[in-house]
């Protein structure tokens, strides 16, 4: 029997970026929260010896344990889904701060097109640009709507970018930070970009180029450039997590508890409300019943989707019918990109998660689709984040991948290799979804999430494009040896690609086709909300939590008004 | 070791100067750190030297087997893995980094008992885009792939693994690449990609991990380790050498 206790005000599943917003805003706004997350506490104190390859990027110390849960997935409908067993394409976040412990700290917004798509698509290229299997929909708000919640997220997390990407939306204010320090290998990407008539810029970045103090009061400092961002911690507390802003600031005014090795298994609903959630306390066993006047879902993409089918909330998606909105739009992202291998050696152990330059000139509708087999693009840059060498053994075209050549090889190379990479958009089709496994469960009874998921003819089309572009810009950049990214086949899920998982829970205009509305309040429960890289429709060219941001500070809005006068938002 | 002659330890270091807490840091202070760290190794750039700071490699006197059992087992590993990451004029090969001893601690360990990862059946092979889908654990695997190779040996050359020439050991080590040789309960392919990742994680590990013995394969490759800070080169043109640290100068 499980224990029920106290009704609180809001309660949040997880606790990330999201739910450290969400936290944030309405505990200053007087609501009593919980935070219920199933990892442990940490902080940046945790992080003194997180320089280890080893530990961190090859054992994914930081990162979910899959023992305890995972995704099943397959790769269309026929394919018999099997348990995704061990880390491979993206990495899932457990543990305070969720995935914002370990990111990158790349931040963008999505551009103004991508949140009206549809309408925009059709308008330029005609209704049959795609095909009707590709479940294109605007977002139900537009940037410039959500543009006051990027300000407010690139304040708090002290953005250091500069404004001279000619294809973004527009600003209300500048980077809260100036950009960080351009390096010699960015520089040449500089040039090759300009010489090839692109307009680069750097990327925007959470590793702050200096100390910042955010309108909470938190403390940010600049970054050191160790070259152990992505999946680390920063012991310098100069990369921007959660753990380091929201959560503090929500801890601050005495209204926020988080409960740790708190696994949540079901969000409970009378009616056309929830009233709570169920969790597992892991370290006893014990059951809870946490009841909350607002239930918001941060447990990420997969979580969210997830606790929504297990507990019955929505109609899960059919691909046959075409019918039900959860778990629908599931989308990923492609990766085009070029390997060029120089004479020269390159400080490339140096760098930050987000030490970058980009250009965007072929990223959205930034150029001309008519005679193009695709939509979308993708960013293009070059990043400096620190080559780590056992990932790291760059070879060129045809050398062998072991034995006396390739360690000769791979040790020259290592200091002489640059990547221009691209994060290419990702359209929704009606076979790429998200349901609920029927055979394999999790360490506590409760169905896996099953992942139906292929790459389609519009991410080959794509990827093809961009890849002779980046092919173009490394040539440019004096590369001795240029080896093209191999064209994309099947969606293979265990090579690293992106933590970028998008859909499943998305956002919109109407309950017909969306699962949420542009508060991100649930259309069939005025007191749930469903947080996070979920809400998208489709997926841009750019990293996702810069919008996931926004997303969360409007979703905050909405609950605290909510909380007031109840009532759908919209 | 030299730091604690200098009477202030690096973690001391942090811990008194707030950086580990998270707390501001203006850029003078962080300077001053950088100026500590090139201080203390005397010259940094330009060193690449095969000697650590000690001159002798550490790890060694505390090495032993904490997963096989068996020294002809063993043996096969570490002559495989010789052949996947040989010495050479660069420096030292997989032996002479103490690859053999990493993965067989690691086997021992939460590595080898796939501890983080989902091993719930039912068990199917499954497409090549599902990943791994065995229900052997990595220390089972490796152990039967060690007998496997001793028993291709014996079978093509009537020879144990240890005694053939180089060139048959790679013959066999191909023939588990292209998955010719039949194993059980997983793919002479997925065995062969797990010794290889293995390889290379031992011979770049953090020495702490009883592989890379004396920093060497960092050297070789000319990656520094763990340093604190590139602020100070980070927009520099030259390539800049260091002499590597390991995190055990963390402790102290
Ligand atoms: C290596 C890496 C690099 C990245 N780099 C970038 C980047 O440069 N730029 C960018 O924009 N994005 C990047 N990302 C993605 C970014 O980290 C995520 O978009 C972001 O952290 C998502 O925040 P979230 O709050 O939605 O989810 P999470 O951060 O995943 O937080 C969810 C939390 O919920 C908890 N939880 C889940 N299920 C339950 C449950 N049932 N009960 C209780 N708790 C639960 C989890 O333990 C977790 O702590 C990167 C991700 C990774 C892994
Ligand atoms: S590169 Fe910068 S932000 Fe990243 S971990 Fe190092 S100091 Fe922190």
């Amino acid at each position: 029997m499980a224990t029920t206790l106290d009704k609180v005000d809001i309660v949040t599943v997880g606790v990330g970026w999201t739910g450290g917003i969400i936290a944030a805003e309405c505990a200053k706004a007087g609501l009593k929260v919980v935070g219920l997350e199933r990892g442990k506490d940490r902080n940046t104190a945790d992080f003194l010896m997180v320089h280890d390859e080893y530990r961190y990027a090859m054992r994914y110390d930081l990162m979910q344990d899959l023992s305890k849960e995972t995704i099943t997935f397959r790769n269309h409908r026929k394919m018999r889904a099997l348990p995704m067993r061990q880390m491979g394409s993206f990495l899932l976040g457990e543990g305070l701060g969720g995935a914002g412990t370990h990111w990158n700290g790349q931040t963008w917004r999505f551009l103004p097109y991508d949140f009206e798509i549809k309408s925009m698509t059709d308008k330029k290229y005609g209704k049959n640009k795609l095909s009707a299997d590709y479940q294109l929909q605007d977002w139900g708000i537009t940037y410039d709507e959500l543009e006051p919640y990027f300000d407010k997220f690139e304040k708090t997390a002290g953005l250091s970018g500069e404004d001279k990407n000619p294809f973004a939306g527009k600003r209300s204010s500048p980077y809260p930070t100036p950009a960080m320090k351009k390096t010699p290998i960015l520089k040449k990407f500089e040039t090759a970009t300009s010489n090839l008539g692109y307009t680069p810029f750097m990327l925007p970045s959470a590793n702050l180029s200096e100390a910042y103090t955010n309108p909470d009061g938190e403390s940010i400092a600049g970054c050191q450039y160790c070259g152990f961002c992505e999946r680390f911690g920063c012991e310098y507390g100069a990369k921007t997590s959660p753990e380091i802003t929201v959560i503090p600031t929500a801890r601050k005014t005495g209204n926020f508890d988080i409960r740790f090795h708190a696994n949540v298994v079901e969000v409970m609903k009378q009616g056309d409300k929830v009233t709570g959630v169920k969790y597992i306390d892991t370290q006893t066993g014990e059951e809870y019943i946490q009841p909350a006047e607002v239930v918001v879902l941060t447990s990420y993409v997969m979580n969210n989707a997830k606790l929504l089918m297990v507990s019955g909330i929505g109609e899960q998606y059919n691909p046959e019918t075409q019918k039900g909105t959860l778990g629908k739009n599931y989308a990923y992202q492609v990766l085009p990109g070029a390997t060029g291998f120089f004479d020269e050696q390159m400080n490339v152990f140096m760098g930050a998660g987000s030490l970058g330059m980009t250009i965007d000139d072929l990223n959205g509708d930034n150029f001309d689709h008519s005679d193009l087999d695709f939509i979308h693009g993708g960013s293009i840059s070059m990043t400096q984040t620190g080559t780590r060498p056992i990932q790291t053994n760059p070879i060129p075209p045809d050398t062998p991948t072991w034995g006396a050549e390739f360690k000769k090889a791979s040790i020259y190379n290592y200091t002489r290799t640059l990547n221009v990479s691209t994060e290419g958009a990702s359209m929704p089709h009606k076979e790429n979804f998200m349901s609920l496994d029927p055979d394999y469960k999790d360490a506590y009874g409760v169905p896996l999430l099953q992942l139906t998921y292929n790459f389609t003819d519009q991410d080959r089309n794509l990827h093809k494009y961009i890849t002779e572009k980046t092919s173009a810009i490394m040539k440019e950049m004096g590369a001795k040896t240029v080896m093209p990214g191999s064209p994309i086949t099947n969606y293979d899920i265990v090579p690293y690609q992106t933590t970028h998982n998008t859909g499943g829970t998305i956002m919109g205009a109407s309950p017909d086709n969306s699962v949420v509305n542009n508060y991100l309040q649930h259309w069939n429960a005025d007191n749930l909300f469903v947080v996070g890289a979920g809400n998208f429709a489709h997926n841009s060219g750019y990293n996702p939590t810069g919008t996931v941001g926004a997303l969360a500070y409007r979703a905050a809005e909405g609950i605290i008004s909510y909380s007031k006068n109840g009532g759908s938002l919209v | 070791m030299t730091e604690d002659k200098k009477g202030l330890s690096r973690r001391d270091f942090l811990k008194t100067t707030g950086i580990a807490t998270g707390a501001l840091v203006g850029g003078g202070l962080i300077g001053g750190l950088v100026g500590y760290n090139v201080k203390k190794e005397g010259q940094v750039a330009g060193t690449g030297g095969h000697k650590g700071a000690d001159g002798e490699p550490v790890a060694v006197n505390n090495r032993g087997l904490m997963f096989f059992t068996n020294m002809a087992e063993f043996n096969v590993l570490a002559q495989a893995v010789e052949r996947i990451f040989p010495e050479d004029d660069l420096g030292p090969g997989a032996i002479g980094l103490g690859v053999p001893y990493f993965i067989d601690n690691q086997l021992a360990g939460n590595y080898g008992s796939n501890v983080k990862e989902y091993m719930q059946g039912p068990f199917f092979a499954g497409e090549s885009t599902q990943g791994y889908q065995s229900r052997l654990t990595r220390a089972e695997i490796f152990r039967q792939g060690m007998v496997r190779m001793d028993e291709e040996a014996k079978g093509r050359f009537e020879k144990n693994f240890v005694d053939l020439e180089g060139q048959q050991m790679d013959e066999i080590i191909t023939a588990f690449q292209k998955n010719e040789v039949d194993m059980k309960g997983v793919s002479s392919e997925f065995f062969f990609k797990l010794l290889r990742q293995a390889t290379l994680e031992g011979a770049y590990a953090d020495p702490i991990y009883n592989g890379n013995v004396n920093m060497d394969a960092w050297r070789m490759k000319e990656f520094p380790g763990n340093q604190m800070t590139y602020i100070a080169e980070i927009e520099n043109d030259q390539f800049v050498k260091y002499e590597p640290k390991s995190l055990s100068s963390m402790e102290h």
